[in-house]
């Protein structure tokens, strides 16, 4: 049994600049790594000689010798890596720094992703995913990137329940609104209406461009411990409730895959599972939840997420959303307050858990107020996808 | 003629799928199943999830199957396709073979026209490498 003391929290964020894909000059993944880490350790009060942890997912290109030697870390003695998914695995690393720190094998770990597209790798284009299984029964029909991947489960939700144009263009329009107010955000100052939603260019149907996230680079970083070492520290400390890994059985790996999940459940989702098990570890119910940080690669997964983890009942999410309930900040659930992936940066879902951070220590700038409790979710589509709770 | 471009090329087949492209180098469409329970799957793999048996068969498909979802793709993802966009990809569906689903693309239809539950027949077409891939045409 784990004692309240021994409980992981996160006392440190930190990011480099974001930038859209292959702004980052002459700079690479190793480096941007090296700065995100830095800035959490800062963040937090510590030096980096107390990181004795390291913590990624999705085959981060920054094996832990090439930042234990970078950043000379005295004392690096447990390490972990959550496989492949895009960005499913955010919440999944949080998970394994917080199962190290409670379990002693760790003091202090750094949970880090860190992207950088160079030309001919970018995940928008034939190639900038090669390493995927299934590839043989995908790229020969032209199934070459993610927004050819998911759309086909977009067309069966639209065509099971009837979603329209607006219910997805507003998951586009609350997070490119959000991303007006923060410094950070790749799309701050380009600001989008209904009407630009609905006249923008079809990538693959029904997904238009405003409906994909962003390819971007930049680096972001957090630190967790118990709270017990986390009460000698500068920040408020931010707990982990529950964070876990899981999906429903079947689905392979879906959308990135060969399209073989269970029928039912092809315009649904896979996340209903984890969901169940991440309220339940937490013994707290959706509408315990303040603020929700959902991993928004693609508009029509987010309604499909809102869904999954109990916000509204399948084929509902739409209306739900249309009805102003993720607006900040006067809806019941404001969505994505950094601008997400739509409008702030693609960092692979970690920057969804900074920004789950700062809201739970009051420091967003688009603010909840008095929110207590928030939702991070990642990835949704293949298995296993990831999950946290997080609060003070 | 190909749906695409020759730049875009086959598979590479692996030891897990070998067996399912040797067949359509015959023109043959098999799904693998398992030879224990008799459950289909696809894409091919080692063990039967149902009843973990490794023993496996490989059974002709149906020759008509059903578009299950699909998208219109005006977007050149790869180089070699912006000459030819917009182009489809279907996922076709075989309710008979326990709904297993092939990714493919119907080579007759114009993008507008494709929908939901339409029924389509297998066509063969050669590749820049040789292979042989599974396509669709409109079905009676």
């Amino acid at each position: 049994m784990v004692t309240t003391k021994q409980r992981a929290c996160i006392v440190g964020l930190g990011e480099t600049r974001y930038t859209k894909w292959g702004q980052m000059g002459d700079r690479g993944e190793w480096s941007l790594a090296c700065e995100a880490v830095m800035n959490a350790t800062q963040d937090a009060g510590l030096v980096i000689n107390d990181i004795d942890g390291l913590a990624s997912f999705s085959n981060d290109s920054n094996v832990p010798w090439l930042l234990q030697h970078a950043l000379g870390l005295p004392n690096l003695k447990w390490t972990s890596m959550v496989w492949g998914g895009g960005g499913s695995g955010a919440c999944g690393a949080l998970a394994h720094a917080a199962s190290a720190v409670e379990s002693g094998s760790a003091h202090y770990v750094a949970v880090f992703r860190s992207l950088c597209q160079g030309p001919g790798h970018r995940y928008g284009q034939a190639g900038g995913y090669n390493e995927l299984p299934h590839l043989n029964f995908m790229a020969p029909f032209g199934m070459f990137s993610p927004p050819i991947m998911i759309a086909p489960l977009i067309q069966r939700y639209k065509h099971e329940f009837g979603a329209k144009p607006e219910h997805f263009a507003e998951i586009a329009l609350v997070c490119r609104d959000n991303a007006q107010r923060n410094p950070r955000a790749v799309m701050r100052g380009r600001p989008v209406t209904l009407e630009d939603y609905l006249q923008s260019r079809i990538i693959a149907s029904p997904l238009r461009l405003f409906d994909c996230c962003q390819e971007n680079d930049g680096a972001c970083a957090l630190i967790v411990t118990t709270q017990e070492r986390a009460s000698d520290l500068r920040k408020k400390p931010v707990r982990i409730l529950a964070a876990a890994q899981g999906g429903n059985s079947g689905w392979y790996d879906g959308a990135l895959g060969s399209h073989n999940m269970p029928v039912d459940e092809y315009g649904a989702g896979n996340g209903k599972t984890l969901a169940r098990d991440l309220f339940s570890r937490a013994g707290l119910t959706p509408q315990d939840v303040d603020v929700l940080q959902i991993y928004d690669h693609f508009t029509g997964l987010v309604l499909m997420t809102l869904e999954n983890f109990g916000f509204c009942g399948r084929g509902e999410a739409g209306p739900f959303a249309a009805a102003g309930n993720l607006r900040w900040p006067e809806g019941r659930f404001p969505l994505n307050t950094s601008g997400g992936h739509l409008s702030e940066a693609y960092i692979h879902g970690l920057n969804l858990a900074v920004e789950g951070v700062r809201q739970m220590r009051g420091e967003s700038t688009s603010q909840v107020k008095d929110a207590k409790t928030c939702l991070v979710t990642a990835g949704l589509s293949a298995s296993p996808l990831s999950a946290a709770l997080l609060g003070v | 003629m190909s749906y695409f471009p020759p730049e875009i090329s086959g598979p590479r087949p692996s030891v897990d799928d070998q067996v399912f492209w040797n067949y359509c180098q015959r023109h043959e469409l098999h799904f693998q199943r398992c030879a224990a329970c008799h459950r289909f799957r696809h894409p091919p793999g080692p063990v039967c999830s149902a009843c973990r048996s490794f023993e496996v068969e490989w059974i002709p498909a149906p020759e008509v199957g059903i578009v299950f979802s699909f998208t219109i793709v005006h977007h050149p993802a790869h180089p070699a396709v912006a000459p030819i966009l917009p182009y489809n990809v279907v996922i076709v569906d075989f309710p008979e073979c326990d709904h297993v689903r092939l990714v493919s693309n119907v080579v007759d239809v114009a993008a507008e026209d494709i929908r939901i539950g339409m029924r389509v027949s297998l066509v063969w077409e050669s590749v820049g490498n040789g292979f042989q891939l599974p396509r669709f045409r409109r079905s009676a």
